[in-house]
């Protein structure tokens, strides 16, 4: 019996979609998948987890509450929890947050992490992921008493495999490390979905000339359901904030879909987006690398097109 | 108060990476210091003038050929260098355990900065081996320091713009977001300047790391190639967003309406 750990990313107390593909990548026959969870009230979350192969919902406490909120003390509950029940090997998902977090315990465990997997198999202990901004996929051989994987959003398709879950609470009673403290969390002020989660992501470019005109990109996506994305030379000349950035200094993403409004492909862009499972590029430059990269290109004006797709959309919605 | 600086030789991010079977690259092209790491470097050098008796210490574990970085860090202002010398690109276990033997070696470190990611391995992890080794607090994707009298105050990126407001004891590591300022280009008098300094070489088989349990060795690489259709779609607005909607349908099996 493989026990394996699977720590559930949640947001605004919903499992973050994007988890289904993680605990995908951790399915085997043989395999028994405890899910760690950051709420008192994990037991919320059985129906959705056991779809998926979940055999143990742990559901992670702390006796200070203030120790709950704070990153490093986190990565410690991670660490003794996989102690308690004997899970060596971790699944995760890449985001920010993951980023922040698994190689915390990766440290202090001195145990091999590799971050942004596109793939895993657990049986060789190999896993690819991009590497040289998305140029190249390096096929990764991990040894050592742990194993530890970051799953890129998105990356594998999940699969549904029917068990039965059993809720296990579990209390970390360790302190903060005074050497690190929380002093506040501000949330993010933007609404809507966040990019390395989203299935669907329009992005605007130089093409879009001002921040204003962005309002057209976020009426198109709400429409679609989709999040709103910018490249490099939209955030630089300060149209839009850094936080919508798609690309190399940015955000990686991976939706299903994704719609690039007026952005001629650099290279560092490519690497934040280049493994989206379609890609629509919207430009009048039909020699644009995004046009020659793309899946469906339609050379026009961005300022005719994105609105004939809105209202298009509104209208075979109603 | 010595700040060390750690630093990696990546290729440029422009740069067309050329396979070498089974997992090597082509090392015929632009190489320069890593990005993220120059926030880190300007971040150091800002620091330097706010702190008396500072002094700036750029730290990389690479090939020879990473001298080159090294002295890209000392004409952005970085006092001295130390080179871990390799004959390989370790990964991140090995590249932090000869960081801290180097860093520990030289003495005393009050603040360690280096970028959030290497843009070549993106592992996103040496930061966080190198302050578990010295077992001192760590923050990542900084994109502000202030310093107190009683550490350190960072600011680090969160989802979707969120912002995570963290208070460090000293010694600490910090690793550097490109939010967090705009590296100086070094002037010719700077790149002069710092052919003059020093640059301290040290075998990494001098430094006395052991064997280790833990490894994350390339076995392959291959060219990402992401098959595209690759197809115009022409028409009228009109026309077109019908079209595409009708092939998201049909051939990609994306709805874009329930």
């Amino acid at each position: 019996m493989k026990k394996i750990a699977i720590l559930i990313e949640t947001r605004q107390g919903k499992i973050k979609p994007s988890m289904h593909g993680v605990i995908t990548a951790a399915q085997g026959s043989g395999h028994e998948l405890f899910a760690l969870v950051f709420d008192s009230d994990g037991a919320k979350y059985t129906d959705e987890l056991k779809t998926f192969g979940i055999n143990k919902l742990v559901a992670i406490t702390f006796r200070d509450p203030a120790v709950g909120s704070n990153p490093d003390s986190r990565a410690r509950a991670i660490i003794q929890a996989m102690n308690h029940f004997e899970t060596h090997t971790l699944f995760a998902l890449t985001s920010l947050e993951g980023k922040d977090f698994l190689p915390r315990v990766a440290a202090r465990l001195d145990a091999p992490l590799v971050i942004d997997c596109l793939r895993v198999n657990l049986a060789d202990s190999t896993v690819e992921k991009p590497q040289f901004s998305g140029k190249t996929v390096a096929t990764i051989h991990v040894s050592g008493t742990h194993r530890i994987f970051g799953i890129r959003p998105n990356a594998i398709e999940p699969k549904p495999m029917p068990v039965d879950t059993e809720v296990v609470p579990f209390e970390y009673d360790g302190p903060n490390d005074g050497r690190y403290e929380v002093k506040e969390l501000r949330k993010s002020k933007v609404d809507g979905i966040d990019l390395s989660e989203a299935d669907i992501i329009i992005s605007g470019g130089r093409g879009m000339q001002n921040g204003e005109n962005f309002q057209m990109l976020h009426e198109c996506a709400r429409v679609m359901g989709a999040a709103v994305g910018a490249s490099r030379v939209a955030v630089d000349a300060g149209w839009v904030p850094h936080s919508m950035q798609v690309g190399q200094t940015g955000t990686t993403v991976c939706p299903k879909l994704y719609i690039a409004c007026g952005i001629s492909g650099s290279v560092q862009h490519f690497a934040g987006m280049k493994t989206s499972g379609t890609i629509v590029s919207i430009n009048t430059d039909p020699h644009a690398a995004m046009m020659q990269q793309c899946d469906y290109g339609i050379v026009g004006d961005l300022f005719e097109i994105v609105p004939t797709l809105t209202r298009q959309l509104i209208s075979v919605s109603q | 108060m010595k700040i060390f600086v750690c630093v990696k030789h990546v290729p440029d991010s422009a740069a067309t990476i050329r396979i070498i079977e089974p997992k090597e690259i082509g090392e015929n092209i632009t190489f320069l210091l890593n990005p993220y790491d120059e926030n880190a470097v300007e971040a150091a050098v800002q620091l330097r003038s706010e702190i008396d008796d500072t002094e700036v210490i750029a730290v990389t574990v690479g090939k020879p050929a990473a001298a080159d970085t090294l002295r890209s860090a000392l004409a952005m202002g970085a006092d001295r260098g130390i080179h871990v010398i390799t004959e390989y690109w370790p990964d991140s276990i090995v590249t932090a355990r000869a960081l801290n033997a180097a860093i520990t070696q030289d003495g005393d470190p009050g603040l360690i900065l280096t970028g959030k990611a290497a843009i070549d391995s993106e592992g996103f992890q040496t930061q966080f081996r190198v302050a578990a080794m010295l077992d001192i607090p760590v923050a990542t994707n900084v994109g502000a320091i202030t310093l107190h009298d009683d550490g350190v105050e960072v600011t680090c990126g969160q989802e979707a713009g969120g912002e995570l407001i963290i208070q460090m004891s000293l010694p600490c590591v910090i690793g550097a977001a490109k939010t967090l300022n705009t590296p100086r280009y070094p002037t010719l008098p700077d790149i002069i300047k710092a052919r003059k300094k020093e640059i301290k070489e040290m075998k990494f088989e001098s430094l006395g790391i052991g064997p280790q349990d833990s490894h994350m060795e390339i076995i392959g690489l291959r060219p990402a190639v992401e098959e595209r259709r690759k197809q115009f779609i022409d028409g009228s607005a009109q026309e077109a967003v019908v079209e595409l909607i009708r092939r998201l349908d049909e051939e990609a099996k994306i709805k874009l309406v329930s």
